[in-house]
């Protein structure tokens, strides 16, 4: 009934033709990219064409691709402050605004910074997809809601949207949906620190709930590492069994 | 004296029926709701962003708290995606545990679900009658892991250790006499293949009593039937899956239609129903119910005659054993890197998935090659089905609104993550 990957990506290429901006397929899962002011089309199509309707919207995944890449362990010369180079390192976002490191600030607008990753499932044909569409401007990460074409959509948005701060226009109700009430910033961007900005706790003299910047110290017990693995380099070379 | 039309209701967030943390913000027509809006998160923990900063395997821990009644179900689809982007395969035995397990974990969510279910709706006595089966499948949790709930069992590369050879034993106490403390031993007496064979055959038991307590019962009836209907394209349109999906008719089933580990191999059946009401999706999980006995005991049959590891030989991955580890020095660094600093999988992104008790619970990965995730996001079955409560209410009275909740199954570590 499935049909492989590869078949699933010259379905759909035939079906968007110039709409397809790149396609990936790779670990059995087929994988498209559209251009933003494409993205509402190119659904509406994956939905509706004969031989793909992708019923669900299964998940939207804001992503940040920021820190792409970026390891805290590995140095160009010999150094003597051995683990500390992890620990102490500065990367984007890993330690907190009050620390002496600070956050590293995201100036460069690529337009490959946020993307939204679209997770769609035809329960009729028993079919798979991800759509990938990055927002043209970093400062102001903004996409179509496809909330007209998938119901779902609603909240997968207002998540995307809380976390990323990516805009979606047409979204009748776009507010924060997981993090508190008067949150202020997206937390899941790579620039905000995972200790977060503010700490709340109960005041006696005031009598109310009141917020401060926060008091831990941030800490790293496992630096990021980014192996340069023989085993990966050639995906032929992966299936080869290991010596010893 | 002015008339009040409509006014608002905020019920939540401690309330005993919003299972857990919902406050829910009622718009009401005399009894009637208007408009539903949950308003979600008071449970955020940012589980993503912290598998972030943490080597892969660290995080499996934090999976058993997503979905804290169906703790296995969620490890196994981190795990999947993990091994699918490290290109591995558990060896068999730990694929049949897996399925042996992940269908002990369906019976559990099923369990505490009806229990509470029954409770919001004012049946009592089934949430007695569901917990104390709860308690034994607990004891084979802890058996296997050392936990009874959260028990980070699963590990890229198959099983964390093999099933054990005996069975904890109730001790004896002043309030219990020996007699009775044998009966409640009898069944622990063998290994745990034994005493699961052996919760099996009572259990099915157990199953017609509740269904017994309610199917026909007359209140149960009236509290679900034609209550929350969903039809077929609303259902995948609202992003619906499990038994949420196939209330409506819509015969999905990942471990039918994209079989994982075992599943292939196993005989089981798919209830669907064909109203899309409360009443349907009661059923239908009552009926999963019998699937997964029926699917353990063929694990178990296939477990007693198959010997074999339960985790990959690849060290870079799954550690060595103690013996190995003191005696041989390649070992020793293998030990030490792993847990020092973990493995790194190739670049590229995956998306796995599962069946759990509530639908499908997926993962995906971001990897930029490093030895923490890039990015995670997990795909909770109960996000989609909490989005749906507003026009699940629409309409009905506000009693309903408790109905509604229990038949979505709602877990708000999960919905919330």
């Amino acid at each position: 009934m499935a049909i492989s990957p590869e078949r699933l990506l010259e379905r759909v290429n035939a079906v968007l033709g110039e709409l397809v901006a790149g396609s990936v397929c790779a670990y059995d899962e087929a994988e498209i990219e559209v251009a933003p002011e494409n993205l509402y089309a190119a659904m509406q199509q994956l939905r509706d064409a004969e031989g793909l309707q992708f019923e669900q919207l299964l998940d939207i995944a804001g992503v940040d691709y920021a820190a792409y890449g970026q390891d805290e362990w590995t140095t160009d010369e010999a150094s003597n402050t051995g683990f500390s180079r992890g620990v102490d390192g500065f990367s984007t976002g890993r330690l907190g605004l009050t620390g002496i490191y600070g956050v590293q600030e995201i100036t460069s607008n690529t337009a490959r910074r946020f993307a939204a990753v679209y997770h769609l499932l035809s329960v009729t044909n028993n079919l798979r997809l991800r759509v990938r569409c990055f927002a043209a401007d970093d400062d102001m990460p903004m996409l179509d809601s496809v909330m007209p074409i998938w119901a779902s959509a609603n909240w997968q948005e207002r998540e995307a949207f809380d976390l990323y701060g990516i805009l979606f226009t047409g979204h009748p109700d776009l507010r924060r949906i997981l993090t508190d009430y008067g949150f202020v910033g997206h937390p899941f961007r790579k620039d905000f620190p995972l200790i977060g900005n503010v700490e709340v706790r109960y005041d006696e003299t005031k009598g109310r709930v009141i917020y401060e910047p926060v008091s831990i110290e941030p800490r790293v017990l496992v630096p990021r590492v980014i192996r340069d693995d023989n085993r990966y380099a050639d995906p032929a070379a992966a299936e080869e069994p290991k010596n010893g | 004296m002015a008339e009040i039309n409509s006014y608002t209701v905020n019920f939540g967030p401690q309330h005993p029926a919003a299972h857990g943390v919902l406050r829910l913000v009622l718009e009401m027509e005399g009894e009637v709701v208007r408009r539903a809006d949950p308003h979600i998160g008071l449970l955020h923990r940012a589980t993503e962003k912290l598998a972030e900063t943490k080597p892969y395997n660290q995080s499996i821990g934090y999976m058993d708290r997503l979905d804290y009644v169906s703790m296995m179900c969620n490890e196994h689809a981190y795990v999947l995606a993990i091994e699918k982007l490290l290109g591995i395969t558990p060896p068999e035995r730990a694929q049949y545990i897996r399925v042996m397990f992940d269908e002990i974990t369906r019976i559990l969510n099923h369990l505490l679900w009806i229990g509470a279910h029954g409770l919001d709706v004012g049946a009592m006595t089934v949430f007695l009658y569901a917990f104390k089966e709860r308690e034994e499948l607990m004891d084979c949790y802890e058996a296997v892991s050392g936990a009874r709930m959260h028990a980070t069992y699963y590990r890229p590369g198959g099983v964390y250790r093999d099933l054990p050879d005996t069975m904890p034993k109730y001790r004896s106490s002043e309030f219990r006499s020996e007699k009775n403390l044998k009966q409640m031993n009898e069944d622990r007496e063998g290994n745990m293949l034994d005493f699961i064979e052996g919760f099996c055959s009572r259990f099915l038991v157990t199953v017609d009593e509740i269904e017994t307590l309610l199917t026909d019962n007359r209140i149960w009836k009236q509290r679900l039937v034609d209550v929350a209907v969903v039809s077929p394209e609303r259902a995948l349109q609202l992003g619906f899956t499990g038994p949420m999906l196939r209330g409506s008719g819509v015969e999905w089933d990942l471990r039918r239609k994209r079989p994982y580990e075992v599943y292939d191999r196993m005989d089981f059946d798919i209830p669907v129903g064909t109203n899309g009401d409360c009443y349907d999706r009661y059923l239908i999980r009552m009926e999963e119910l019998r699937q997964s006995v029926k699917i353990i005991r063929q694990c178990v049959e296939w477990l007693r005659r198959h010997e074999g590891p339960v985790m990959i030989q690849d060290h870079k991955v799954a550690p060595p054993s103690r013996e190995e580890m003191k005696d041989d020095m390649e070992s020793l660094i293998h030990h030490f890197k792993l847990f020092t600093e973990g493995y790194c999988p190739p670049e590229g992104e995956v998306y796995a998935s599962i069946e759990a008790p509530k639908g499908e619970f997926g993962a995906y990965i971001v990897s930029d090659g490093a030895n923490k995730p890039y990015r995670l996001k997990l795909r909770a079955p109960g996000f989609a089905h909490m989005a749906a409560m507003d026009e699940l209410a629409k309409g009905h009275m506000l009693a309903d609104v408790v109905t509604i909740m229990g038949t979505l199954d709602i877990v708000f570590g999960e919905v919330d993550r």
